[in-house]
């Protein structure tokens, strides 16, 4: 055990008056603006955030009003703003197209992701800390929606059902939810036997908000990150369903649709696809980028790293300072 | 020349000799001293203890001695002479051949310090196997043999067994049997019963004693335990803040301390304190080592402390009757 | 020299005192087993233990002794399987809702290790308030609340400017200060301290000593004090409980647990602690105990210390050992062992 380790373990943490950085955590943006990736990634979630809401009002009806003349026109700088990222095979503005498909896209991922991360992880918690047979239980139910695949049970009910998109988001948010319960089992189940929870026990406190003040927000930073990661997952489902012809129907769009139509022309006009495809991936990174920021941020313990001036940040690594000895 | 082959310490010089030694650890907040001109040595059938409590930078200067210190932290000045050589100028490989047959170390968490995975006869023999170049099956012989020693009931059957179906004294046993196979010159021990009952810590501290009176080692026993010091050690180095702040033989370190810390540390031992009378604690806690003041390191907590403490660093200096203190005002302990 | 007999009873403290009302706390019979079939862990088997109002009782034995089930007990954390708990004569077991809350305010517990035992993401000031977000009653206003933090930070020895900082910018010491203030918060008439200082370093686990010992003769709190350090039980405690695989072995008034024990693993364990007087030369003298404390899951016949006792003869692995009272001659709990052959006072060693 080397030094540094062994005074984190028996305690000889900075004592003396700490600079005035560290009485009170330093704000929100500050933090932010110290991780130039996470920043770059709330940046890029703001903009696509204000799209989906925004977008339309500005594009009137150009993702669908259809130009055969144009058809398959390359991104040029000649063709007006519509024109910049290039049109499909029907001569529709893909820049428009990506407009539209944004408010169409979040609106089925953003609500299916949350769904299933609200049930997913307070059944989890529950079922972790509790234990016992409410544990197995819920358990076997996770195992239960996770054997069936999840494409199938989509195809299934969107068949026998309207593919609506209220559907689309509880098939997605149902099939998702597994995984929010083991991860967030996994958390419960290890910190119930931690010491604060038993001290919060002696005062007395309700299983509820045990859950509530001491696990959760340990849990949650991982959650988020998997939550990140599902919403790259729900984005590409939904496109596989629409390429199916049961998920978002045309005229309606969305990133995944366009990159599932695109797909026949990709040799040829490598925008239709390739564009939304990078769309989906931008959104991804930038949310998962900001998980990994926010789960630092969120942790009085790690909070420093981000103090730090750059320069620095990549030799320390080794010791944060409540370390040294 | 290889080192291994120069000649084993003769009983009056020292089989480990440290002078000077820094270390400094690459932080977040800079470069910080942690260990800061440690100088201790320690002869044959001696045993040394380093003395002073956590972050003192006592585990730091062991694991400096047998090289292996963590990557953020780095050696920057000072000798560590073993067999006539100072170990810090030698190539990793060169050190390599002293990891066993001259120093070794046993760690106090036993049970991270044996491989999980590997059978415990395995892992004992592996020295003989590296350092002597034996067959497995005779390295696994000098294990079973080692485990006899160090107190194994049915060593035979035991060296298949994994390291956790042993119990905590047990394991300590495995790994101060896998630390004296090649008959080292200096065993270093980082508090090695801390982690165990008082009882085994007995037996344990008992086994050591006797492997030292039989391989004629010399002992660097590393502890925060005044008591483990008072009954084991012959000489103690006291620690405080990367410094030595005190050194001497137990007996008369204990007795008649020089140093105000040594001073504090034994007062605050609740042994013959009576019930109901506060403890004579020292207050506040050592500094952080980002903080460490430029005068004396122990000024914010000393009862004696005046101006020239604050101004000057005391230096290290002899007492007379093979001891030393860093205090300018030393005397006046020994009066009170 | 006190007169020794043997009784039918076990040892602990008596129940019959001249004083009519019940003590704080009295423990009778509490046994506890963990797991089913062959992988049953006896924890704790038939304890008993007794502690008035502002003492302190020190319980000592090594790891698998039920030190840590028993604290889990006596804070209702754990249902006995067996026996009794009171508190004033209430059994908590039987209590529910607003009577377990009001019930729960009256013991707490501090933690031996400072730095798992305090959420690192909570503020000082939000660690110590924690208990009143369930027990909103005590202190109503937040203005009130403010002022109570102030005040048990400075009883615990902490800086009212230290109220926002994180337990990560703190040392051990203060983590475990604000454990200990947090455990004030409900005004307990027992806090259950278990190793409290024993992941201190020494100058500093005599603050904390003080800051206990402190608090007990101010605000009249009782401990039970859960340690292996002899020389700390020693010093904090009224009386000794020394408990080996889930039994008490030995009870009795600190002073003559610790000057003249009874049961050989009482007399083992004082022996094997090293002491800082340096020219007493152990080895000599030492009761070096053969082997280590045996499995929880497999407690030997009879006396479960036989396995590792020197006095044990045939008669040890069949009959479950009686008690031997030796009486006081002045006031206070009488001195007890379970023991074939109890060491007379002052013979074996010392």
């Amino acid at each position: 055990m080397t030094e540094a380790e062994s005074s984190a373990v028996d305690g000889t943490a900075p004592v003396k008056d700490a600079a005035p950085a560290r009485n009170r955590p330093p704000s929100w943006w500050l933090l932010l603006g110290r991780d130039r990736a996470a920043a770059v990634g709330a940046v890029i979630l703001t903009v696509v955030v204000l799209v989906a809401l925004f977008g339309r009002l500005f594009i009137g009806d150009r993702a669908r009003r259809q130009d055969l003349d144009a058809s398959l026109r390359p991104p040029s700088l000649g063709d007006g703003v519509y024109g910049l990222l290039g049109t499909d095979v029907l001569g529709r503005s893909v820049l428009a197209r990506l407009i539209d498909a944004a408010a169409t896209t979040l609106s089925v991922a953003v609500p299916a992701v949350l769904c299933s991360l609200l049930i997913g992880s307070a059944l989890g918690l529950w079922a972790g800390y509790h234990g016992g047979r409410r544990e197995s239980v819920v358990m076997r139910v996770a195992d239960v929606i996770l054997s069936f695949p999840s494409l199938l049970i989509a195809v299934v009910v969107l068949y026998v059902f309207s593919p609506s998109a209220l559907n689309i988001v509880l098939i997605l948010a149902v099939a998702r939810i597994p995984v929010y319960l083991r991860t967030s089992r996994a958390e419960a189940a290890e910190l119930r036997s931690r010491l604060f929870v038993d001290a919060a026990r002696t005062f007395g406190t309700p299983s509820r908000h045990i859950i509530y003040r001491h696990i959760l927000p340990i849990a949650l930073p991982t959650l988020l990150t998997v939550a990140t990661l599902d919403f790259c997952f729900v984005m590409l489902t939904e496109s596989s369903l629409s390429f199916l012809g049961i998920g978002i129907q045309p005229p309606d769009v969305s990133w995944g649709l366009m990159v599932a139509q695109g797909r026949q022309y990709l040799q040829t006009a490598w925008w239709i696809t390739v564009l939304p495809g990078l769309a989906i991936v931008l959104t991804t990174v930038s949310a998962t980028v900001l998980a990994a920021w926010a789960r630092i941020a969120t942790d009085p313990a790690q909070r420093w790293r981000l103090t730090l001036p750059r320069k620095r940040r990549g030799a320390s690594a080794a010791v944060p300072p409540e370390m040294i000895p | 020349m290889t080192t291994t082959s120069a000649p084993a310490p003769s009983a009056t010089e020292p089989a480990l000799d440290v002078e000077g030694l820094c270390v400094d650890l690459n932080t977040a907040s800079g470069t910080l001293r942690a260990v800061d001109g440690v100088s201790f040595s320690v002869r044959r059938g001696r045993t040394l203890a380093l003395l002073g409590e956590s972050g003192c930078g006592k585990s730091m200067t062991a694991l400096s001695v047998v090289g292996l210190l963590d990557p953020a932290a780095e050696v920057t000045g000072g000798a560590v002479r073993v067999r006539g050589k100072d170990t810090l100028r030698m190539s990793a490989a060169e050190r390599r051949k002293l990891a066993g047959p001259v120093l070794s170390i046993v760690f106090q968490d036993a049970l991270t310090a044996l491989n999980p995975v590997q059978p415990v006869g395995r892992q004992i023999g592996e020295p003989f196997r590296i350092h002597r170049g034996l067959s497995r099956r005779q390295a696994e012989e000098k294990a079973v043999e080692l485990m006899t020693r160090v107190g194994i009931p049915e060593p035979r059957q035991r060296a298949k067994s994994y390291p956790h179906q042993f119990s905590g004294g047990m394991r300590q046993r495995l790994l101060i049997a896998m630390a004296v196979a090649l008959d080292p010159d200096v065993l270093i021990a980082d508090e090695p019963t801390t982690a165990l009952d008082v009882t085994v810590q007995a037996q344990i501290m008992r086994l050591l004693r006797d492997l030292q009176d039989e391989r004629d080692m010399a002992v660097v026993l590393i502890t925060h335990d005044l008591a483990v010091v008072a009954q084991r050690a012959d000489d103690v180095v006291v620690m405080y803040a990367g410094t030595v702040v005190e050194n001497g033989p137990v007996h008369d370190v204990f007795s008649s301390p020089r140093h105000p810390y040594t001073r504090g540390l034994l007062d605050s031992v609740p042994e013959d304190a009576e019930r109901g009378r506060p403890l004579p604690a020292v207050p506040g806690s050592p500094p952080e080592l980002s903080a460490v003041p430029p005068g004396c390191v122990f000024q914010a907590r000393c009862p004696l402390v005046r101006e020239r403490c604050v101004r000057e660093r005391p230096s290290l200096r002899s007492t007379g009757d093979g001891r030393s203190a860093a205090c300018h005002f030393s005397e006046e302990l020994d009066r009170a | 020299m006190p007169e020794s007999r043997t009784t039918t009873a076990t040892p602990g403290p008596r129940a019959d005192g001249p004083d009519a009302h019940p003590p704080l706390l009295e423990v009778r019979g509490v046994t506890k087993s963990f797991g089913s079939g062959r992988r049953r862990l006896t924890a704790l088997d038939g304890v008993d233990i007794q502690l008035g109002r502002g003492q302190t009782l020190g319980l000592v034995g090594e790891s698998g002794c039920g030190k840590s089930t028993l604290a889990r007990v006596l804070l209702g954390l754990e249902r006995p399987d067996a026996g009794t708990v009171r508190y004033d004569g209430v059994d908590p077991f039987a209590l529910r809702g607003k009577d377990l809350l009001n019930w729960r305010r009256r013991v707490q517990m501090v933690f031996q290790d400072p730095f798992a035992s305090l959420n690192a993401r909570m503020s000082a000031a939000d660690l110590i308030g924690e208990p009143w977000r369930t027990h909103r009653d005590v202190v109503p206003d937040a203005k009130a609340r403010e002022k109570r933090i102030r005040e048990l930070l400075s009883l615990v020895g902490l800086r009212e400017s230290d109220a926002h900082r994180y337990p990560n910018e703190f040392s051990g010491g203060q983590r475990q200060r604000i454990g200990i203030a947090r455990a004030l918060a409900l005004d307990p008439d027992l806090i259950v301290c278990d190793e409290p200082v024993s992941a201190l370093d020494l100058s500093v686990q005599a603050q904390v000593l003080n800051v206990l010992s402190e608090l007990q003769s101010r605000l009249g709190v009782a401990y039970v004090f859960i340690s292996h350090d002899l020389s700390v039980v020693r010093y904090i405690s009224d009386r000794v409980t020394v408990m080996y695989l889930g039994k008490v072995i030995e009870h009795g008034e600190t002073e003559d647990v610790f000057d003249r024990p009874q049961h050989p693993y009482t007399a083992a364990l004082m022996s094997a602690a090293p002491v800082l007087d340096t020219s007493r030369a152990t080895d000599d003298q030492e009761i070096q105990l053969k082997g280590e404390i045996p499995s929880p899951f497999d407690i030997p016949s009879g006396c479960r210390f036989r396995t590792r006792c020197w006095r044990a003869e045939d008669r040890c692995a069949t009959e479950a050992p009686p008690a031997v009272v030796r009486e006081r001659e002045g006031a206070g709990d009488a001195h007890t062992a379970l023991c074939h052959f109890p060491l007379e006072a002052r013979s074996a060693w010392a």
